[in-house]
């Protein structure tokens, strides 16, 4: 049976549509793996001597001190990314297959999921130098088997608390506060956790309780998934109570006011459009890494140019670079309906450029690193509305991948996106910028670096009229390859 | 109204369609009938500009297709669950189909009382997403939003799949009504040699892509296109 069931996961992995990528694609791929894992694998050995080196204390209490964060942290991720096991039941469920089993072989593939194993990485090396540093064997051993198994609690308590969106946005502000409270030493958390993880070490029966916790969790979701096995119950999809709304106000920019309704409405119903407005959120505060000196590479005068166009473009690299792909799963209706490329087109830039200005405002914050610092944002924004939004809506065409808008599966991440047009396109977004300013900067002065950036953007903006009409051409070009592409569905 | 010229769409080696000459007056209902792979879908699909045809095109009401978008404002359609939006609720839907089509929310409200009998309380103001419907509800939906803003021709495919029986025979009442007015062209494709026969005052039979009957309905067409699937 267990044979079986692995045979339908194989070819479920080898058949899909995402690994029939072309070979460079993959090549690339297994690269950047190899290049995570050799990351992992440097900080799992490096971590202990670089905390001994900076004189930060005992780098196994170091460690257990900010392993709640991790652990936390582990369990957002998951909550986000991870699939779920119950995807693929529903084909089973009445096949002559015991419940239980189809139930345990569904929880026991989680086990080998990447977000577990991938820990494996940093801990394996990191206890490893333990073991060398002359710490306590058995300690060591009780400390790493207690944390695997704390590791593997988040997977279940994911499996369990999955798509239960209040009770966790709840425990991620909380846990935020508690983030901020310790930065400003108010209160530390991690004088209660701590002792906890210490523990493990010096009294390695310890771990038994977190295999315990573990062993709980397991049965715990075993005999959820077991008693909801039916399509109206665990393996219902969640419903949400929908509400019809207007946006009267959005009316009287006639056709445009139609589409832009239904962007909003996009981005506020679905699942991973609102992933990607809420990484976008999080891209305006990049620019703290460059102003205030946290990352050295990062001091030359050309990255704060780099640093602004991140910070108010936030919206426009996580969800421009999809256009059209958010629309992809009634792209044929898109295509007949009464629509003229050129307002479509219109409102997505519209979209990306009201988001642009908004994030620009939000990062008025940067004030407090100098006028110099915000400047940077302002000019970055300029042109970004200026040249970059077309640039996205331009290379959207050639990525032909089709979203689903409902799972947060590929939000990071496409591979299909990745092709040499997309990336060939990246050069002008990111590096053609630095490129101007770098020539202001070091020709003349930098306030002309900066006046050289902005020029570029306005004289984008200039030219709207043209360049639309060229991406227009584009996508009318593209258009039967990209309805066949979205028909596609992996 | 509509003509079909030399049209084919081939796939590699394989000639998934060909037509050589058809022609549909304004006004007809005409059916469209054939086993699975016949054709039906991809020359809807050719009418609606999705996928291009190898060689020959069509002419709507004097635009040719694959040249110009002229046709849009005047041709609608529902082909599948890719022609809803799923994240959108049926009024929602109704009204975006509407402003594209340039009818306000009180015109499709009006729009919508007519088909009050057809949604059988089962579409409107029921708080839930497209999405969330059953594929026979979601169905309803498409097929009411392919009237809105009154089109010329109507495309339909399958629209009798997936109905229940009482949605069925409205659904035939309405496409009668439609055929009756002689200003809509309505294209409809089926499985269902009865629903076909019933509705529709011509019916072309599709077979590997050709055209291999074309029938003006009487008492005997049922009883004919039986004789030719069954033998």
């Amino acid at each position: 049976m267990l044979k079986l069931f692995l045979t339908l996961e194989w070819k479920s992995f080898f058949r899909s549509a995402s690994f029939k990528a072309n070979l460079a694609i993959k090549i690339f791929m297994v690269f950047g793996a190899l290049y995570f894992m050799a990351v992992f694998l440097g900080l799992g050995i490096g971590a202990f001597y670089i905390i001994e080196r900076q004189g930060w204390g005992d780098p196994l209490l170091v460690v257990n001190r900010f392993m709640i964060y991790y652990l936390v942290g582990d369990l957002y991720i998951r909550y986000m990314l991870q699939k779920m096991p119950i995807t693929n039941i529903k084909p089973l469920l009445y096949l002559p297959i015991k419940k239980s089993r189809v139930v345990a072989y569904s929880l026991g593939k989680t086990v080998f999921s990447f977000f577990n194993w991938s820990h494996a990485f940093f801990f394996i090396p990191f206890s490893v130098v333990l073991l060398v540093e002359g710490y306590s064997p058995l300690g060591t051993m009780g400390w790493h088997l207690g944390i695997m198994a704390l590791f593997f609690c988040n997977n279940f308590i994911n499996v369990l608390v999955n798509n239960k969106d209040n009770v966790f946005y709840m425990l991620l502000g909380l846990f935020s506060v508690l983030g901020i409270c310790q930065y400003y030493e108010m209160f530390n958390i991690t004088v209660y956790t701590a002792p906890f993880f210490n523990a493990l070490y010096q009294l390695p029966w310890m771990a038994l309780l977190a295999w315990g916790l573990l062993i709980a969790l397991v049965s715990n979701a075993f005999l959820y998934f077991k008693k909801h096995m039916y399509l109206d119950a665990g393996l219902a999809g969640k419903k949400s109570l929908a509400k019809t709304e207007d946006y009267v106000w959005l009316n009287r920019f006639g056709n445009l006011g139609t589409f832009l309704k239904n962007d909003i409405k996009l981005i506020k119903r679905n699942k991973r459009s609102k992933t990607a407005v809420i990484m976008s959120f999080f891209f305006i505060f990049y620019g703290l890494f460059f102003f205030t000196g946290a990352v050295e590479a990062y001091d030359g005068p050309i990255w704060k140019i780099f640093a602004g166009i991140f910070i108010s473009g936030g919206f426009l690299f996580s969800f421009g670079q999809f256009v059209p792909s958010w629309d992809s799963s009634y792209y044929p209706l898109m295509m007949s309906q009464n629509i003229r490329y050129r307002e479509y087109l219109t409102s997505k830039w519209y979209l990306i450029i009201i988001a642009t200005l908004v994030s620009t405002i939000l990062a008025s914050f940067y004030i407090y690193f100098g006028w110099d610092a915000y400047l940077a944002v302002i000019v970055g924004a300029v042109y970004n509305i200026g040249v970059n939004s077309y640039l996205v809506l331009w290379g959207g065409a050639y990525i032909k991948t089709p979203i689903d808008l409902t799972s947060n599966k590929k939000a990071f991440g496409d591979k299909q996106a990745f092709n040499a047009k997309t990336l060939l396109l990246t050069l002008p977004k990111l590096l053609l910028p630095l490129g101007i300013y770098a020539l202001g900067h070091y020709l003349i002065s930098p306030t002309v670096g900066y006046i050289f950036v902005g020029m570029a953007g306005i004289i984008g903006f200039g030219f709207r009229n043209r360049v639309f009409a060229l991406i227009e051409g584009i996508y009318k070009k593209e258009k039967y390859k990209t309805i066949a592409a979205y028909k596609q569905k992996t | 109204m509509i003509t079909v010229q030399n049209l084919t769409k081939k796939y590699g080696e394989s000639i998934v369609l060909n037509i050589e000459n058809l022609e549909i007056p304004k006004g007809q209902s005409f059916g469209l009938v054939g086993n699975n792979g016949a054709g039906k879908t991809t020359f809807f699909s050719l009418m609606l500009d999705l996928i291009q045809p190898t060689t020959g095109h069509i002419i709507n009401n004097g635009v040719q297709i694959d040249a110009s978008e002229a046709w849009k404002p005047f041709t609608s359609a529902f082909i599948d669950e890719t022609f809803l939006i799923g994240y959108l609720t049926p009024e929602e839907y109704f009204y975006f189909i509407g402003e594209l089509r340039g009818r306000n929310k009180a015109d499709v409200d009006i729009h919508l009382e007519g088909f009050k009998d057809f949604f059988h309380d089962e579409i409107l103001g029921q708080k839930k997403y497209l999405r969330d419907l059953s594929k026979g509800n979601q169905k309803k939906v498409g097929i009411v939003a392919s009237f809105i803003g009154d089109p010329e021709v109507i495309i339909l495919d399958e629209p009798f799949a997936n109905l229940d029986p009482t949605t069925q025979i409205k659904l035939k009442g309405i496409i009668k009504d439609l055929a009756a007015s002689k200003e809509v062209t309505v294209l409809v494709s089926s499985h269902d040699l009865i629903h076909v026969t019933e509705v529709c005052e011509r019916i072309v039979v599709l077979n590997k892509g050709e055209v291999v009957r074309d029938i003006q309905t009487s008492m005997e067409t049922l009883n004919e296109l039986e004789v030719f699937f069954g033998g």
